[in-house]
């Protein structure tokens, strides 16, 4: 008879294995759905998962895409490490676009190139602010921080449009909804002309490495990872679990907050009354599709992006609707979790005769 | 070798593109970016048949692709720029929030040809166009101040712009030409498309004594839940008659027929311009679904105000027209010119609201 | 003044239904130990099953069943992940809500657009006609009705019969619950499934009674209500309804105080649900002994049988 047994420590093996599982897995359940809807599965799995990689524009457009669900993502994995349950980035992300926006709009003929690195800034602390609102509640007040941040991100939304479609707004705009246009000196500079790959891609993908020097080296990552898989251990080693509320939550926040500013200074170029097509809640499962480990959220981020691409290609060429790569991601993490159990028991055999593995 | 060639390049196409089918270099290719489903029965719809009248008009000469539920942003400038990557050579882009994506990609693409609804910036190789609903309105506006009993009209609109302002001004006129006591009712719902709220917003106007409902949103449920109060109500986009067959009293149908044929055969013929068209009943652009549910009086009186407006023997701001404040912003036998009508971000005096600032 | 009152709590009643529904749904599942986060993956899925099936078949009751069956079936798929494989409860009911999400759209995309015969409000004869209490007690749609029994129900359960205590003993000690010889992962995914049919039954008011049409999401953050509910509820069946008045009210209330032309910028009014339930949220969680005694301790915990 099979069984469960905990495993000591979690098996690398099988950390790193399970995403590569969960992926595989919901190509082929996504096979079968086509199937049934009546397209060649072959072709749109190409279409979906493969084509946004062959070309240099498919590869650019995959980049934009997936810098702010790494950023997000890294952020929330800190959080989630330590069991604090941010599910609010998407307000935070909303609230470091406000923020960080805000030179941008009121200095909006600015040449100066301070005014950059000033929005960055304030495009972190905005999405810390916005964060911070959970953090105290939790800790003072013990509210969940699930809900309270949750309900934050119709906040948010709420007064983007506000501010967008009242004080804001462009008074050249014909009484339309947004802000003018961002001075040349408020946008990230891009690279490769015909590409939308910005310096915010780049910073996103650096970031990650600099996640992971700061987790395994210092002990400030020390006491995070204790603090996730030994909460009283951590407690009693001088770590208050106040404290890490609040750095996870404020990490997460400030995280999502430059991805918000970054986009609005990159390639939207303004604040108009939606900015995020759902980073927020799609960098959840970037998270976890990434095991929580800063490297694992960049290949999670871009694989989630390559998704999105190919999605859009496949409304395009093969007819295929955009609702089917919101249920593509949803069964990746189904898979995930299931999978995940490997990572934390073994499946041994336990004989009748009483001996055990 | 030229026919080898092209042959190896057909069979590799079609390998990719499944319901495309094969790309021949003499067909238009047109394509359609949608902010929401073609199945919304409002405006997405209407884009949809428009969509579809190219095709039956032209038939051999053009293949159409759409992609739907675009939102607006970074993304929308991606798959703008997909479809020009695809060889599609005229493209409609049916939102405002597509503006800067479609003027981005335009200066990309300068060959290919753009059309931007409801937008009010032009290059080159992109035009403008919307339609005068206003016109509608104020059919609406003469009926609902015939068969009012308690001279309340609710009215649910989306986002204070001035496409929205200017239906409620070119209502309440209409209404005050018939029934100087008629007031209305104002709920803004903040969003295009949202069933549930589009009737709680219904619910509550009825409520608070309206016994005619109009909307500028885009889904039938409004109409529904007046339905099920027995209070009229007026369709939105499109002919929405079926859903509330007792009750509806009329609806604006959008005709965006007649022009994109007119565009796409200008494409074929090599004639296209960029231009900026604002048509309304005359040219068969906005046209009033028929009058039922009201007495025989009412209709006629209704399609003759309808006639005068399309005959151009009657503009709907005609003067004199106050504003809230009282001062005169149309002088007497004066008609309100396009410029003041595009921006309009003013209410004419007796609606009963203050627009959100 | 008073018509205008009356209308109003009846548009209140049907706005806090859904909430109802699936706050009952989930309070039953966090009694038994489990948090599931999936309740507007639920509830979509019960909106468009339960619309696709009355499109198809025209009979409402057929619409009801198919929301409850297959949020019942979307909640196994939590269920089975969380219990028996021993997942994390947050990101499997997180996993389930995107799930739901993408799913229900998929499957509405041939139903938008579509309308069918909407349920309506009861009237019976002489009853409703009284004046003031006739509609606010006799005219809601059955729905309401059902939804109040429901939740009645559940409170009798939870309090006055054998199971339910059982029940309530898994949420506040599983290993103690187990010893004793209590199916504990059963009587989870009991409570679970109860839970999904519940939320499959509030979304398929949502597009049967509420409006007779399908929309991509359009329970727009209703499960997420729920959830907060039922701590506003501190777990007891008897607050739900009073937090899904209250909820459903302020969103009525800020669509009247535009309607009455109080000049009150509506995004700020739209604000008022959720701030009001944060408000609610620290109000009630701060009074950590009524949390503590309320609140099932397992909760969120996998259980794993010590030997």
């Amino acid at each position: 008879m099979l069984t469960l047994e905990a495993r000591a420590t979690q098996s690398a093996l099988a950390a790193w294995l399970s995403p590569l599982l969960a992926l595989v897995l919901t190509a082929l359940t996504g096979a079968m759905i086509f199937l049934a809807m009546g397209k060649a599965p072959g072709v749109a799995l190409y279409i979906y998962f493969i084509e946004p990689l062959t070309s240099w524009s498919g590869l650019s457009e995959v980049a934009v895409k997936a810098a702010p669900l790494i950023l997000i993502g890294m952020g929330l994995s800190v959080g989630f490490r330590a069991g604090v349950w941010n599910i609010g980035a998407e307000g935070q992300f909303i609230a470091g676009a406000l923020l960080g926006s805000a030179p941008a709009v009121y200095f909006f003929e600015s040449t100066n190139l301070l005014i950059l690195p000033c929005m960055m800034l304030l495009g972190i602390l905005g999405g810390m602010a916005w964060a911070a609102i959970p953090a105290l509640l939790k800790t003072r007040f013990n509210a969940n921080e699930i809900l309270v941040s949750l309900m934050l991100v119709y906040v948010a939304e709420l007064l983007l449009v506000h501010l967008v479609q009242g004080p804001w707004r462009n008074p050249q705009g014909w009484g339309f909804p947004g802000t003018r246009m961002f001075p040349d000196a408020a946008l990230l500079p891009m690279f490769f002309p015909g590409y939308r790959v910005h310096l915010g891609t780049l910073i996103a993908v650096v970031i990650p490495f600099l996640a992971w020097f700061v987790l395994t080296r210092s002990r400030f990552g020390f006491q995070i990872r204790v603090f996730g898989s030994a909460p009283l251990a951590a407690r009693h080693a001088g770590i208050s679990s106040g404290q890490m509320v609040w750095t996870t939550l404020l990490v997460g926040g400030g995280l999502a907050g430059l991805a918000g500013v970054m986009e609005a200074a990159s390639t939207i170029g303004q604040l108009m009354p939606k900015i995020s097509p759902g980073y927020g809640f799609t960098a959840i499962i970037v998270a976890f599709l990434g095991r929580l480990h800063p490297v694992g959220v960049l290949l999670a981020g871009t694989a989630i992006a390559v998704t999105y691409i190919g999605g859009e290609g496949a409304q395009i060429s093969a007819g295929l609707p955009k609702a089917v790569t919101g249920l593509f991601q949803g069964i990746i993490l189904f898979y995930l979790l299931a999978f995940d159990l490997l990572t934390r028991y073994r499946l041994t055999r336990v004989g009748t005769k009483g001996n055990t593995a | 070798m030229k026919k080898l060639i092209r042959l190896t390049a057909l069979a590799l196409a079609s390998t990719l593109a499944l319901t495309a089918g094969t790309v021949s270099a003499d067909k238009l290719k047109v394509g359609f970016i949608y902010i929401g489903p073609p199945g919304d029965h409002g405006w997405t719809y209407a884009h949809d048949q428009g969509r579809l009248s190219i095709e039956k008009e032209l038939g051999d000469r053009v293949q159409t692709t759409f992609v739907e539920n675009v939102p607006e942003g970074p993304d929308a400038e991606r798959t703008i720029a997909k479809l020009a990557e695809t060889g599609h050579s005229l493209i409609f882009t049916t939102s405002f929030g597509y503006m800067e994506p479609t003027l981005k990609v335009a200066k990309r693409f300068p060959d290919v040809k753009f059309e931007h609804a409801t937008g009010y910036q032009r290059a080159d190789n992109v035009s403008t166009y919307v339609a005068r609903f206003y016109e509608g309105r104020y059919v609406q506006g003469v009926i609902a101040g015939k068969i009012s009993k308690t001279n309340t009209i609710g009215y649910i609109a989306s986002f204070p712009i001035p496409e929205v302002v200017r239906g409620i001004n070119a209502f309440l006129l209409g209404a005050h030409s018939v029934n100087p006591d008629i007031k209305v009712k104002v709920v803004w719902v903040y969003t295009w498309f949202d069933p549930p709220k589009e009737a709680d917003a219904a619910k509550v106007l009825m409520d608070q004594g309206a016994d005619i409902i109009t909307q500028h949103t885009d889904s039938t449920a409004a109409l529904q839940a007046a339905a099920e109060r027995g209070v009229h109500a007026f369709g939105q986009a499109s002919d929405m008659i079926h859903f509330a067959p007792k009750t509806q009293l009329t609806a604006i149908i959008d005709e965006w027929g007649p022009y994109y044929v007119a565009r796409a055969q200008a494409v074929l013929d090599g004639t296209w311009t960029s231009s900026d068209t604002w048509d309304g009943m005359s040219e068969g652009m906005v046209v009033m679904a028929p009058y039922t549910n009201m007495p025989a009086d009412v209709a006629a009186l209704a399609a003759k105000t309808a006639e005068s407006i399309r005959t151009g023997a009657f503009h709907p701001f005609t003067g004199p027209i106050r504003n809230q404040a009282g001062e005169v912003v149309v002088a007497e036998g004066q008609v309100a010119d396009d410029g003041m009508l595009a921006g309009m971000n003013f209410y004419i005096e007796g609606v009963d609201d203050k627009l959100p600032e | 003044m008073t018509e205008l009152l009356i209308a109003s709590i009846m548009t209140m009643m049907t706005a806090a239904t859904p909430l109802v529904f699936a706050a009952t749904g989930e309070l039953v599942a966090e009694k038994s130990g489990v948090l599931n986060l999936g309740v507007e993956g639920m509830m979509l899925t019960g909106a468009v099953f339960g619309f696709a099936a009355v499109t198809l078949t025209g009979e409402p009751l057929l619409g009801l069943a198919a929301g409850m069956i297959m949020g019942l079936l979307a909640s196994l798929i939590f269920g089975v992940l969380t219990l028996s494989l021993l997942s994390n409860q947050v990101a499997t009911g997180l996993a389930l809500t995107i799930f739901g999400t993408g799913l229900s759209a998929l499957v509405g995309l041939d139903y938008v657009g579509k309308t069918i015969e909407q349920i309506r409000a009861i009237h019976l004869p002489v009853l409703t006609d009284l004046p003031i209490v006739g509609r606010l007690l006799f005219g809601h749609d059955p729905l309401v009705y059902v939804s109040i029994v429901l939740l009645g129900l559940t409170h009798w359960f939870l309090k006055h019969t054998r199971w339910g205590m059982i029940l309530r003993a898994v949420g506040d000690s599983d290993q103690s619950a187990h010893a004793i010889g209590y199916p504990v992962i059963a009587i989870r995914y009991a409570a679970v499934a109860f839970g999904g049919a519940m939320a499959g039954l509030g979304g398929a008011y949502l597009s049967l009674v509420y409006t007779p049409l399908w929309a991509e999401n359009m329970t727009a953050g209703r499960g997420w209500i729920a959830l907060a509910l039922v701590v506003f509820a501190s777990w007891r069946p008897s607050r739900v309804l009073l937090g899904a008045v209250l909820f459903g009210g302020i969103t009525i209330l800020q669509l009247n105080t535009q309607a009455a032309g109080l000049g009150i910028p509506g995004s700020f009014m739209s604000m008022l649900p959720y701030i009001t339930t944060i408000v609610v949220l620290v109000l009630i969680s701060r009074d950590s002994i009524r949390i503590r005694l309320n609140a099932p301790a397992c909760l969120g915990r996998p259980f794993r049988a010590e030997r």
